[in-house]
C-alpha cells in the first residue's frame, strides 16, 4: 500500500519542530508499523536526509521503549498493543498517517518522534521498591497470598512505562502508571510493609513533575498496550488516603 | 484555602468529589419541592415548603454549608482544570477521541455554563424571596408569600425556559460522569459494584434533569 506520513520534525529539544509530509510506496499489510518507519528511514538516508528519530527496543511489545502518537491514539489503532507489534493491516492504501511525539510538560520531545520519559524513572526512584532484600525466591506456601492478589498484583506488574496513559489523557495524567506501580507492592506482603510511605512519596513526586491531575476519563485503561485497569488507580486513592488519614509519616 | 495548590492531585480530587456528592443531596431536596408546584393548582403545598426552606433555623445553618460546598466545588474544579491544561504545553496536531467517559471531557464547560444558570437562578429566585417584595396568600393552614406564582411567572418567560433547559441538560451531563467518577476518586472501585453504581448514576442523572425539565416545560405550554 501507499501511504503518506505527516510526521512531526524537531532536530533537538530546544529547536522548533514542524509536521513533514513524506510519501511511502509498496508497504506490505504483513509489515509492523516500525518495519515502515525503517523503510522510510532507509529511502531518507539513501537520499543523504537525517532519519526519522523514534525510541525502540525489544520490538516485542515487552520493553516499553517504542511510543508514537499515531491518528490521535497513543501506540495507533490497534487495542492492547504497543506500535511495534501493530501492523499495517491497520491502515488502507492512500491513507494520511499522522506521527506525533507523547506530549506533555514532563515528557520533553528530545528530537523528532522521541521524548525524555526519565520523569517516570524520578516516580520509580521516589518510592517504587521494596528498601530491603527480601531474599531468594521463598518455598512454595511460605508466604500465604491469596489467589486474587496474586493475579491483581501481576496485572498491575505488567506495565512497561511506555507512557500511553501519559499520551492518551486529555489531563496528561501519570495515575495508571503510578497506580499499577504502587499496586504491585501493595498488593504482596513483601511490599505491604512500606506501602503508605510509597504511594505519599510516588504521588509527591508525580505532581512535582507537573503531571495533570486525574479526571477519570479513562482514556489510559483505553489505551495501555497492557491493558492496565483503572481499578489501581482506585486501589492507589484508597491507599493515599488511608495513608494520609492513619500513617505515622505523612509527607 | 490558601494552600489549596499545595494539597496533592488525589487530595484536590477527593475534597471535589465530597462536596459534588454533598451538592447532589441539595438537588434532591430542591427537586422535591419543586414538584409540588404541578400537583398543586393553588401553590398551598409549595408555598408552604418554600416558607419552611425560608424560615426553619436547621435550613438556615445549612444553607451556608451549602454555599461553602459550593465555593469548594467550584475553586477546585478551576484549579484542576488550569493544572490540567498546563500539563500539556504542546498540544497534539490530531485530537485524541479514545477517552471511555464521554462527558468526563466537557467538565469544565458544563460546569461553567450551571455556574452561569446558578448565579441568575439565584438572582431570579432566591434574591426576590430574601429580599424582594413577594405577594402574600393566605390558604386555611396560614399565610405565605406567594413563590408558586413567581415560579410561573418566570417560567412564562421564553428566553428563560430556553436557557433553563440548556442549562439543566448541561447539569445531567455534568452528573452523569460526576456521580460514578466521584465514587473512583473516593477509591471505590468494586468488580460487582462500579458497574451498578455507574448505571444508577446515569438514572439517576436523567431522572433528575428530566424532574427539572417537567416544571418549566409543562408551566409554560400549558
Amino acid at each position: 500500500m501507499d501511504l503518506t506520513l505527516k510526521i512531526w520534525r524537531q532536530a533537538s529539544a530546544k529547536a522548533k519542530g514542524q509536521f513533514v509530509n513524506y510519501q511511502v510506496q509498496n508497504i506490505s499489510a504483513e509489515a509492523s508499523f516500525l518495519e515502515m518507519l525503517d523503510i522510510l528511514n532507509e529511502s531518507l538516508v539513501a537520499k543523504g536526509e537525517e532519519p526519522v528519530a523514534f525510541d525502540h527496543d525489544c520490538r516485542e511489545g515487552i520493553c516499553g521503549a517504542c511510543s508514537l502518537y499515531i491518528n490521535g491514539r497513543p501506540h495507533g489503532p490497534d487495542r492492547g498493543i504497543t506500535t511495534c507489534q501493530m501492523h499495517m493491516r491497520n491502515f488502507k492504501h492512500g491513507e494520511t498517517i499522522i506521527i506525533e511525539p507523547w506530549r506533555a510538560k514532563p515528557f520533553p520531545v528530545i528530537k523528532d518522534l522521541m521524548v525524555d520519559r526519565s520523569s517516570f524513572d524520578e516516580i520509580i526512584q521516589a518510592g517504587g521498591f521494596v528498601s530491603v532484600r527480601t531474599g531468594g525466591i521463598p518455598d512454595a506456601n511460605s508466604i500465604p497470598i491469596p489467589r486474587r492478589n496474586a493475579e491483581l498484583a501481576m496485572d498491575a506488574a505488567a506495565c512497561i512505562g511506555c507512557g500511553a496513559c501519559v499520551a492518551a489523557c486529555k489531563n496528561a495524567s501519570a495515575m495508571l502508571f503510578v497506580s499499577a506501580k504502587v499496586s504491585q507492592f501493595a498488593l504482596l506482603p513483601q511490599g505491604r510493609v512500606e506501602a503508605q510511605e510509597r504511594v505519599q512519596r510516588m504521588v509527591a513526586k508525580m505532581d512535582e513533575l507537573g503531571f495533570g491531575n486525574c479526571t477519570n476519563t479513562y482514556a489510559c485503561e483505553a489505551e495501555c498496550p497492557k491493558e492496565i485497569s483503572v481499578s489501581n488507580i482506585a486501589r492507589m486513592n484508597r491507599e493515599f488516603l488511608s495513608a494520609k488519614l492513619i500513617s505515622h509519616k505523612t509527607f | 484555602m490558601g494552600n489549596s495548590l499545595a494539597y496533592s492531585s488525589i487530595t484536590k480530587k477527593i475534597i471535589m468529589s465530597l462536596a459534588g456528592l454533598f451538592l447532589i443531596s441539595f438537588l434532591l431536596v430542591h427537586l422535591g419541592i419543586n414538584l409540588l408546584i404541578l400537583f398543586d393548582k393553588t401553590y398551598e403545598s409549595f408555598n408552604m415548603a418554600a416558607h419552611f426552606m425560608a424560615t426553619n433555623p436547621l435550613i438556615q445553618v445549612f444553607q451556608w454549608v451549602l454555599f461553602i460546598g459550593f465555593i469548594i466545588h467550584i475553586i477546585y474544579g478551576i484549579i484542576v482544570q488550569i493544572q490540567n491544561w498546563s500539563a500539556r504545553p504542546v498540544k497534539y496536531m490530531k485530537k485524541g477521541y479514545s477517552e471511555l467517559s464521554y462527558f468526563s471531557k466537557f467538565m469544565i464547560h458544563t460546569g461553567v455554563v450551571v455556574f452561569i444558570f446558578l448565579i441568575i437562578h439565584f438572582a431570579n429566585f432566591f434574591i426576590v424571596a430574601k429580599f424582594g417584595h413577594v405577594e402574600e396568600i393566605t390558604y386555611k393552614s396560614g399565610t405565605y408569600e406567594n413563590m408558586g406564582a413567581v415560579v410561573f411567572e418566570t417560567f412564562k418567560i421564553g428566553w428563560y425556559v430556553v436557557f433553563y433547559v440548556l442549562a439543566l441538560l448541561l447539569l445531567g451531563f455534568h452528573l452523569e460522569h460526576g456521580i460514578q467518577s466521584a465514587f473512583q476518586s473516593l477509591g471505590f472501585n468494586h468488580w460487582r459494584y462500579t458497574p451498578v453504581i455507574k448505571i444508577i448514576g446515569t438514572l439517576f442523572s436523567i431522572l433528575i434533569t428530566l424532574g427539572f425539565l417537567a416544571i418549566p416545560l409543562v408551566i409554560y405550554f400549558t
